[in-house]
């Protein structure tokens, strides 16, 4: 059999074998999942190759310590993480777990935005994927994002951490990390559904409220004013 | 529950990690609040198209001196094993 047919766990048993070609493989397999994640972190080509480099280097390193627990994808992807994370911590010539914990506290009684465009989209998200000017768009709109918001959706959302781990990675606590998500959700939301809702089905906001005591043409004046616009 | 107090769980919602009370109570909103229905929708198909990408092309130079880079370690790596076996032998 090829490489290219074999499982990641054969192809870890290969290359715990002795067989270079074997990891070459897994490196060709999963180097462009890494590296953009590196991207969507680090926001920077050079940094990114650096720390995919060293995503792989290390894996090469402690291979024989890779015990199956969970997928090789994501032995691969922790390491990846946590190798951005030490990048941008240097770059901001902190030495210390937290990313940001001076601010912390303040954040816990923020109120998130609320939902202003309101539609379905045009088409589904697998169909969207397939487009350049997909990844274009949601890569603007992740860009968009302050990096606090950016960092708890890329470990929580798009890596599968748990709330927990992402907590202990970014060294938050498991509250921020929750208050941080939704923000960082309802933004992107908030941006994606701009470029890709159906502007015919769209659901004006102010019925999304049900203080229905008050008349609807009152609603429609007092609205935008009680509505903080999105951060 | 109304629309401001269904924002406050809607992360466990989406997670699928709510308490069994607070969804019922949740979903009964959801059926009368067209509104909040589209936006949930919206924000599981946000991460989908999130996971799905791979945005960035890894730049062809790059990937040469990556593999470059893995089969020297390599080298360095059986290099010392085997010596390591001769010298306990």
């Amino acid at each position: 059999m090829s490489l290219a047919a074999q499982s990641d766990e054969a192809l870890v048993r290969l290359a715990n074998a002795g067989e270079l070609a074997a990891f070459e493989e897994l490196t060709t397999r999963y180097e462009q999942k890494v590296y953009s994640l590196a991207r969507r972190i680090l926001r920077q080509e050079q940094d990114a190759e650096d720390v995919t480099q060293q995503t792989f280097l290390s894996a090469l390193e402690h291979l024989d310590g890779f015990r199956g627990e969970a997928s090789f994808a994501t032995w691969l992807m922790r390491i990846a993480t946590h190798a951005a994370l030490k990048v941008l911590r240097k770059h901001k010539g902190l030495d210390v777990v937290s990313l940001e914990a001076a601010t912390e506290p303040r954040e816990e009684g923020e109120r998130a935005p609320h939902p202003e465009f309101i539609a379905d989209w045009r088409e589904s998200p697998e169909q969207l994927a397939q487009r350049r000017e997909t990844q274009r768009l949601i890569e603007e709109a992740l860009a968009q994002l302050d990096e606090k918001h950016r960092l708890v959706f890329l470990l929580r959302d798009v890596e599968g951490l748990s709330v927990k781990e992402t907590a202990a990675a970014l060294g938050l606590s498991e509250a921020n990390v929750k208050v941080r998500l939704l923000r960082a959700r309802l933004q992107l939301r908030e941006q994606l559904t701009r470029a890709f809702g159906d502007e015919r089905r769209r659901l004006a906001p102010h019925d999304h409220d049900h203080r229905q005591s008050l008349p609807s043409v009152l609603l429609i004046l007092i609205l935008p004013s009680l509505w903080p616009t999105s951060v | 529950m109304n629309c401001e107090q269904l924002l406050a769980v809607l992360n466990d919602y989406v997670d699928g990690d709510i308490a069994p009370g607070v969804c019922a109570e949740l979903e009964r909103h959801l059926a009368g609040c067209n509104p909040c229905q589209v936006v949930v929708d919206n924000i599981r198909q946000t991460i989908t198209l999130y996971r799905a990408g791979q945005p960035y092309e890894l730049p062809l130079a790059f990937r040469e001196r990556l593999h470059q880079a893995l089969r020297e370690r390599w080298k360095e790596r059986s290099g010392a094993a085997s010596q390591a076996w001769r010298s306990s032998a």
